[in-house]
């Protein structure tokens, strides 16, 4: 390591650091390169992922600021609009779990409130090795622990999420953090500098030496030495946030400031840079006024320091003094340290002495771009040919169920949730566990918007493009499944390392798969986060997108959630029948394999499905509704019946003479919902005018689980058996 | 009626305590920040819940000795009524207003779900609309709601039925007696780990949260004081 050329510690190739000398024409200084290897890493230049990115649908009329800001913003009407972004928070999170797992949710709540935005939701997903091992329970228990520290401190609730467990993850967790905000679009503030001469204003915590060379951190795979970069991860305060969140707010709303940036990644010099950026302008910035927590820091520490809670602000012309009252009123510091040019360049001066000199469009707009190379790996075309009906057919198929409600993967998560408060701020509707996606309402209209984070790693690994639709397509059954409008989405990417051309096949695929989806459900991608490098020891995770949906309820009344709610209700499948079993959970369960063909996605019945689901709950024609995903049919009515406290019987048919294939496909685009008897024709009839297909399954009452197939019980199950397997599962595992 | 919600820095149900008094209650409410050293005009006082200064150095300790605390205190003192929610009651405890003392939950975990609270007595301005025995359920959210006391002072707020909610089982917290509220001997300070500000709308899915502090406005509003 300490043999190799500075440039090369710092995360640049040599043609970059070529690169660099050619902008500048000379050598960089220390401080300049380092300006350079976190501006150009992965993380803050996107220099891997861009050229695929463009293929995203990024426009709408629901758009009002799509990628390259802070966060999305979409219009939910009355003049108000939500604004949301998902990050990932991984390496610092498999190092440190608590406070990777802390500054993740409060780098991505920075996001938001640096746009005028209340934050006024936070979801999380979260991706583990198997729940057997130790050092697993260690980092789930602590990034629980720690997402639940920073935000029930700032009074956010956290109403939303998943989690999974696959062996891919053991080395590499994922913590992927979304933050939603509501703001009045008259409002909205971007992340821009002011007029030439206006000050620059850092507001906030001091800062410390602490998270220095992040981005490049994540910006590289995991290894044995990745513990040595403890001090690459960054201590949360999320009492200072919140002083600052209130503070920020103020000055935005009273109209102080022409923009206003977090400090993130790569610190200082990666917002001074963005915010000037915008506007072709220049920043000369001072070290000597920056307020620092430690001694003898130097000038590089002070320009790359990740040090959490700070904000730099451009204020409007003499309003500085009003600024600094009311950051003093919360306790906190606002310090002017340099001033917006308008020469282009980004000049870091220690008193009167320039200490650094690069211009700002070398760091952001000359991120060099890399066009990777792409190769199918040879797992997709074997995993693809395999067939499942070549396995065995359980022959208890009351195990089986057990088996599936005990894995962490399908059991309650009702662990994780409740250490986060998700009532805070008297919005929440529909709370964790109780429907597909968290309802809230919003106070002063009739209104509501429901949020959902969904995404299944182990089908992108099988087949990417169909995998990436499918991860699209759930989340908008999920919100649909509340009764809400699909507006628009975010996305966290998970891949490994974008070098090797099989990863790289992995991501392009995905995003064809997402972008084709989101196309067709008018769900554009308003903002995202590229996580490459999550490997260790070579290995890859699975290919994990993440994607966070924001949807609207005209009508918050209208809303439903999944439990069955009266006896005698009948039990009915939209959607087709479905039999595939490819990547499917009972195929890892029963039969210990990740394999199959990822079922197809019809775009368009997908869309006709949203539609109808909106409709018939708008109409109070059903009584609940869940979407049929991890475990198939068979786990989506053990749910219901779970939640709703009351048991149901149903008739089903074997497809090629196996009841497996009906019970535990995961096939997309099928929801059971629960009617009542006089309005079946009424919900028949609508379904038929969308083209969905839909079937009586059975109904609702007593107290067991009953699935018979072809005429014959095959699972008779206690419903107090099932949800205090379902329920005590993951408890259990971590006590 | 006049209420006043205290806001210190870190306290975060202060707006959610402020939307019930005013949209629900249809009460006057105003903010009234640590910094202040006034609590006149206001017929009822609220601590609410939040991580006040962070919850540093231990729940509620820097807040009792913000500049409002000793208004706050002469306020109840002369009669005035304070409800102390989650952080609020750790406060109220803090500045001696209330018996006791808040350790962590048993589970050493925060702890967010809705419970099953047994209303213990109804003669308080808290518990009027509300029938002795009655079983209510209110959310609670709360890492440190472990109320612990000595035998001493158990007696005596058994003596002086002060205890004014106790938690049906599963006690979420491990606290002494299944305590979840108790009031001080003159029952105009009532200090509660639970949180009737989020259960007070049907849409939210419960009010039983509505009644106590509805009771507050009847008992103020009937002469009480």
């Amino acid at each position: 390591m300490k043999d190799k050329p500075v440039w090369q510690q710092m995360g640049l190739t040599d043609e970059e650091y070529r690169m660099v000398q050619e902008i500048l024409g000379r050598d960089p200084n220390y401080l300049e390169l380092g300006m350079f290897a976190v501006m150009w890493s992965e993380h803050c230049g996107y220099k891997n992922s861009r050229p695929v990115l463009k293929l995203f649908p990024t426009e709408g009329p629901q758009v009002i600021q799509g990628p390259g800001e802070n966060a999305g913003v979409v219009d939910i009407g009355d003049g108000q609009a939500v604004v949301f972004k998902i990050e990932s928070h991984n390496h610092p999170s498999a190092i440190e779990p608590y406070q990777g797992a802390a500054t993740g949710v409060g780098g991505i709540v920075r996001d938001i409130f640096t746009m005028g935005a209340r934050p006024i939701a936070s979801l999380n997903s979260l991706r583990f090795g198997p729940l057997h091992d130790e050092r697993v329970k260690y980092l789930f228990a602590g990034v629980v622990s720690g997402i639940g520290g920073y935000g029930n401190c700032l009074g956010i609730p956290t109403v939303a999420g998943e989690v999974y467990f696959e062996e891919s993850y053991r080395g590499n967790p994922l913590v992927n953090a979304m933050c939603v905000g509501l703001v009045n679009v008259d409002e909205l503030a971007l992340a821009v500098a002011g007029e030439i001469g206006s000050p620059l204003m850092l507001v906030g915590a001091k800062t410390g030496r602490d998270g220095i060379h992040g981005a490049t951190f994540a910006s590289e795979e995991l290894s044995e030495e990745s513990a040595e970069k403890r001090p690459s991860v960054q201590v949360g305060d999320p009492f200072m946030e919140k002083l600052l969140i209130e503070a920020c707010l103020q000055i935005i709303q009273e109209g102080l400031v022409f923009g206003a940036q977090d400090l993130g990644a790569a610190g200082l010099t990666s917002s001074a840079a963005e915010m000037a950026s915008k506007e072709g302008r220049g920043v000369e910035i001072d070290v000597l006024r920056v307020p620092r927590r430690e001694q003898g820091m130097t000038r590089y520490e002070v320009m790359l320091s990740e040090s959490q809670e700070r904000m730099l602000i451009c204020p409007r012309p003499g309003q500085e003094e009003r600024i600094r009252q009311i950051f003093a009123k919360w306790g906190l510091d606002a310090t002017v340290i340099g001033k917006v040019t308008g020469d282009g360049m980004f000049r870091v001066k220690e008193g009167d002495k320039v200490a650094g000199e690069v211009p700002v469009a070398a760091l952001t707009k000359m991120c060099p771009v890399y066009h990777r190379t792409e190769e199918e790996p040879a797992y997709y075309r074997q995993h693809r040919e395999f067939d499942p009906s070549t396995l065995p057919e359980p022959l208890d198929y009351n195990r089986v169920l057990r088996d599936l409600l005990a894995s962490p993967n399908i059991a309650s998560k009702e662990w994780v949730f409740t250490q986060y408060d998700y009532q805070v701020m008297t919005n929440t509707v529909v709370v964790p566990g109780k429907g597909d996606a968290a309802v809230l309402r919003v106070k002063g209209t009739g209104k509501g918007i429901a949020l959902t984070v969904d995404g299944n790693g182990r089908m992108v690994y099988l087949d990417p493009y169909r995998g990436g639709m499918l991860a699209v397509c759930e989340a908008a059954r999920n919100l649909a499944c509340t009764g809400a409008r699909p507006l628009a989405l975010t996305n966290c990417l998970n891949f490994g390392n974008p070098e090797k051309p099989n990863i790289f096949w992995q991501f392009k695929n995905t995003i064809q798969g997402m972008a084709a989806a989101a196309r067709q459900l008018d769900t554009p991608v308003v903002s995202g986060n590229v996580s490459f490098y999550n490997e260790t020891k070579g290995e890859a995770v699975y290919p994990t997108p993440v994607v966070g949906m924001v949807g609207v309820l005209e009508d918050i009344e209208a809303h439903m959630d999944m439990s069955f709610k009266h006896d005698g209700d009948l039990i009915v499948l939209l959607g087709s029948y479905g039999s595939e079993l490819g990547g499917s959970e009972y195929l890892k369960i029963e039969h210990g394999l990740v394999t199959g063909a990822v079922p197809e996605v019809n775009l368009d019945e997908e869309k006709m499905l949203l539609q109808l689901l909106q409709l018939v709950i708008r109409k109070g024609m059903v009584n609940s509704c869940h979407d049929i995903s991890e475990g198939g049919m068979a786990i989506a009515l053990a749910e219901c019946a779970i939640q709703g406290e009351r048991g149901f019987v149903v008739n089903l048919e074997s497809i090629a003479g196996r009841a497996d294939g009906v019970l535990f496909s995961e096939a997309p685009t099928r929801v059971v919902v629960s009617v009542p008897r006089m309005l079946l024709g009424d919900v028949m009839a609508l379904a038929e005018g969308h083209l969905i297909d839909a079937r009586v399954l059975g109904e609702v009452g007593g107290d067991r689980l009953v699935y018979r197939v072809d005429g014959k019980e095959i699972i008779n199950l206690a419903l107090d058996e099932a949800t205090s397997i379902w329920g005590g599962a993951i408890r259990c595992a971590m006590s | 009626m006049k209420f006043g919600v205290v806001v210190f820095p870190g306290s975060n149900c202060d707006a959610d305590c402020y939307h019930v008094i005013k949209e629900v209650l249809g009460e006057e409410v105003e903010y009234i920040w640590h910094g202040e050293t006034s609590v006149a005009g206001f017929d009822a006082l609220v601590l609410p819940g939040g991580f006040s200064y962070g919850d540093y150095l231990r729940t509620g300790a820097i807040a009792s000795l913000s500049p409002v605390m000793p208004s706050v205190v002469e306020f109840a003192q002369r009669g005035g009524l304070v409800i102390g929610i989650c952080n609020g009651f750790q406060i109220l405890l803090e500045a001696g207003l209330l018996p006791g003392a808040m350790l962590r939950n048993d589970s050493l975990q925060f702890r967010c779900l809705t419970v099953e609270l047994r209303v213990e007595t109804a003669d308080t301005p808290f518990t009027c609309l509300l029938e002795e025995g009655q079983v209510i359920r209110v959310p609670i959210a709360h890492g440190e709601g472990n109320y612990f006391c000595d035998e001493q002072v158990l007696d005596e707020l058994r003596r002086n039925r002060q205890i004014v909610f106790t938690y049906r089982d599963p006690n979420p917290n491990g606290s002494r007696a299944n305590i979840a509220g108790i009031v001080n001997q003159e029952r105009n300070v009532l200090g509660m780990m639970p949180h009737p500000e989020r259960c007070a709308e049907k849409v939210l899915g419960g009010e039983d949260g509505y009644y106590i502090l509805a009771s507050m406005v009847k008992w103020f509003k009937e002469g009480g004081r």
